[in-house]
């Protein structure tokens, strides 16, 4: 069997076409830099479209507010573990960030006197967040996917990354894919490469996530040798529909929607007296979750209700259409008459490819910079959210980030040199996919991933501990160990989606070992990793990063401090 | 709950032509159609190709023909569509790459030509455009356009006429000419003002009945045709 080769080359890759991807990808193209972007799916399909609440900026349109105050939220909210170089950068770009997608044509909705609108979300100590409606992640992606038509922005749709090009001299020169529609391996050799490849939540029975978001970008980056940095931190979202995770906006809460536990109490009085609703993620979600545990979920079962209905026809229509569309044709429910049912759902990852202020990837304690390599959006890992990430700054961190690396990368690429792809790695890519196409294995895909939900959900979820985490770690090795027997059983060269999910699979199941092994590592309990075992934050021996390798021995940790510059940490009380 | 799905096969690489398979599995309560062709995907017949992403009504990948209706397989529970056998093939219109996956190029390319972005010539403020609640209701339908594809390949005028621009590309164009903020109507109406586009719709108004986000898009339509009529450019 031929396996066609084709070659490409550019100044810049761009690996992912979500926020992050598409406004790097337009950083590139105002500096004039010749740039390629690669997604594994059309570029309005990416699941930063699913976002819904706002993106967060103190532009102070509802209240005062202060960059200041955002920046001690985020602080805050990420349980010290941030690094507050990057939030306070972060905070001040986010404004500009605003303003440009506005000028950019994003309907953003308004107040009376045509100024952006603001809404309350949790964890943010003032009404910060700009959005449409609950759409404000599809017409952001929209709205950056039409600039890159003015641009006229190369895209590479429908193609799958099977290995980063990290050469023997410590150089990224760019990645070897398959193209997803025609079959072939797409050499693409750049002088800086951009991974913008979004979130991991499927390694998760319940998540909001997009069938897409299988970490690719981690598995990709931990096969190369590299480290990937707080995977243990996951955000489990408060509000996802019962059973099946689909997102319930926080901006339901942030417009004054209650939760009510089986005996029809708002029982986040008992959790946070003074946020109620509005504390931050993970706070909310162990909350839900203790009342689900102790019997208090509807009729004694593992859901909760929000109900909005207090909030009136008029207001449900016009800031949570989206969320009463979802809630009616998933669950049957119109939450103009009735409260919704939900549960906990995987949503984001706060760690991911370490990186600097700038988007550069890093690959130890001392944050040597991999030339050629950058980062930016929930793959990487700044850090800004620490160990939980307040509701939209993800959606700001993306698009910030995205012209920040953007424009690191337009820079760089001037001075410097194209390093070669190796003839080895293109054997390798190659191998990869032929050991599937050619391979006679036995096991489904989609068997291995049902395991791994299970071992996720059940023993890497919410609450944690040692005896769970130390199974998980075994669970997740012991399918590790059955890769080999994976089956696909389309052999074509077209739209092949067995084959993909194939490679997703083991995606899904190298960085979960991460997670697991940096979950039974961590001994305390901090923002959205809890130990019940480890109940308390130790700052004497955990407030520092962890950076974690996978080796043919197991994980490998090692750690860098957190950048402290404003605020030292305190207790944390909502 | 068991159910019968008729569905459309074609792979060009061992395929003379295009046939369909009969598969029955178990669906459970809730389900929608793309639950059960992941279901097929992932138990019975890994063969089986087709797009998806969210799963939540937001990407607009899994658009296709069920039961002879053009509608997103995620959106569309199994217990909405009686008791026959469930019929699904690829959206009419569009080139066939592999079961129900079509080619969306020509659709984006149709897209492209009505310059689907904010256009500004004066100086912009520092700070935001202005636009008051009013101003954005007229397009806020418009702008949760998702791209499915629905509309466009739902009309027998694209059908007779793959030039024809189609509702969704004028559906944005609609989005940005009635934009207060815009200033390029005048160059996206000499565009459309055109044979093969808003003068190609003659009023059918498929691309409404299949539009999943229940945009009026034969509305919109209308009023690109009006201000055509009555505009001084």
């Amino acid at each position: 069997m031929e396996i066609e080769k084709y070659y490409h080359k550019s100044d810049a890759l761009v690996v992912g076409t979500g926020l992050a991807g598409l406004r790097a990808a337009l950083a590139l193209a105002d500096a004039g830099i010749d740039t390629i972007t690669i997604s594994k799916v059309y570029p309005t399909r990416s699941h930063s479209v699913s976002a819904q609440g706002g993106i967060a900026a103190a532009i102070a349109h509802a209240s005062d507010d202060s960059t200041e105050l955002h920046m001690w939220d985020t602080v805050k909210g990420s349980d010290y573990l941030g690094d507050q170089d990057a939030i306070e950068m972060f905070v001040n770009e986010a404004i500009e960030t605003v303003y440009e997608m506005e000028h950019m044509g994003v309907v953003f909705s308004r107040m009376p006197d045509g100024r952006i609108a603001q809404r309350r979300f949790g964890g943010h100590s003032r009404p910060r967040a700009v959005y449409a409606a609950d759409y404000t992640g599809h017409v952001l992606l929209h709205t950056l996917f039409e600039q890159c038509i003015k641009k006229r922005v190369r895209f590479f749709n429908e193609f799958f990354v099977l290995k980063l090009v990290y050469r023997e001299d410590g150089v990224v020169s760019g990645v070897i894919a398959w193209d997803i529609r025609n079959g072939g391996l797409h050499i693409f050799n750049a002088k800086a490469t951009l991974f913008a490849t979004g979130g991991f939540g499927r390694a998760f029975k319940i998540t909001s996530n997009s069938f897409a978001n299988t970490g690719d970008g981690l598995a990709l980056v931990l096969r190369e040798g590299l480290p990937i940095e707080d995977l243990e931190f996951v955000q489990f979202h408060p509000t996802g529909l019962y059973r099946l995770g689909i997102l319930v906006t926080e901006g339901a809460r942030g417009e004054g929607g209650y939760l009510l536990n089986g005996k029809g109490e708002r029982f986040m009085k008992n959790y946070a007296p003074e946020k109620m609703e509005l504390a931050p993620r993970d706070v909310v979600s162990r909350a839900i979750q203790t009342e689900i545990n102790e019997g208090r979920g509807i009729d004694g079962k593992d859901y909760v209700y929000i109900d909005l209905r207090h909030l009136g026809a008029e207001k449900i229509k016009e800031r949570l259409p989206q969320i009463r569309e979802l809630a009616m044709n998933f669950v049957g429910v119109d939450p103009i008459k009735e409260p919704i049912p939900i549960q906990p759902t995987a949503h984001y990852q706060m760690g991911g490819i370490p990186t600097t202020k700038k988007g550069e990837v890093t690959k130890d304690s001392q944050n040597t910079i991999v030339p050629g390599f950058y980062a930016a959006g929930e793959c990487a890992c700044v850090s800004i959210h620490g160990a939980n990430r307040l509701g939209t700054n993800s959606q700001q961190e993306a698009i910030t980030m995205g012209r920040i690396a953007g424009e690191a990368m337009a820079e760089f690429v001037k001075k410097a040199d194209l390093f070669s792809i190796p003839e080895q790695a293109i054997e390798e890519a190659e191998a990869y996919v032929r050991k599937y196409l050619e391979g006679n294995g036995s096991v489904r895909p989609a068997e291995l991933r049902e395991k791994l939900h299970e071992t996720m959900t059940n023993k890497v979820g919410i609450f944690r501990n040692e005896k769970d985490l130390s199974e998980a770690v075994k669970e997740v090795r012991e399918l590790e160990e059955q890769i080999p027997k994976i089956k696909v059983e389309d052999k074509g060269f077209i739209f092949n989606l067995d084959l993909q999910e194939a490679l997703e699979t083991e995606n899904l199941i190298l960085f979960s070992e991460i997670v697991a092994a940096g979950a039974l590592n961590r001994k305390e309990s901090r923002g959205a990793h809890y130990r019940v075992d480890y109940p308390k934050r130790d700052d004497e021996n955990w407030l520092k990063h962890t950076l974690a390798w996978k080796t043919p021995e197991g994980v490998k940790f090692d750690y860098k401090p957190v950048v402290i510059t404003k605020y030292q940490p305190q207790e944390r009380k909502y | 709950m068991k159910r019968k799905f008729k569905i459309f096969r074609y792979d060009p690489q061992k395929d003379k032509k295009p046939y369909y398979k009969e598969y029955e599995i178990e669906v459970q309560d809730g389900w929608t159609v793309l639950d059960a062709i992941n279901h097929i995907h992932f138990y019975v017949d890994g063969t089986l190709a087709f797009r998806r992403a969210c799963r939540s009504e937001i990407c607009g990948s899994c658009a296709m023909r069920i039961n002879g209706k053009n509608r997103l397989a995620c959106k569309t529970q199994i217990k909405f569509l009686g008791k026959g056998t469930i019929k699904i093939e690829p959206l009419p219109g569009l080139p066939v790459i592999k079961d129900m996956i079509v080619d969306m190029d020509p659709f984006f390319k149709n897209l492209e030509k009505v310059k689907p972005y904010f256009i500004k010539y004066s100086p912009l403020p520092d700070e935001e455009q202005l636009q008051t609640p009013e101003e954005r209701e007229v397009i806020n339908e418009a702008a949760i356009c998702i791209l499915c594809g629905a509309c466009t390949t739902s009309c027998p005028s694209f059908w007779a006429n793959p030039d024809y621009l189609g509702p969704a590309a004028l559906l944005k164009a609609y989005r940005f000419i009635f934009d207060s903020r815009d200033e390029g109507a005048k160059e996206r109406l000499e565009i459309i003002n055109d044979r093969n586009g808003i003068w190609r719709c003659h009023a059918i108004f498929n691309c409404t009945e299949a539009c999943p986000k229940e945009i009026n898009i034969t509305h919109y339509i209308k009023k690109l045709q009006n201000l055509a009529v009555n505009s001084e450019f």
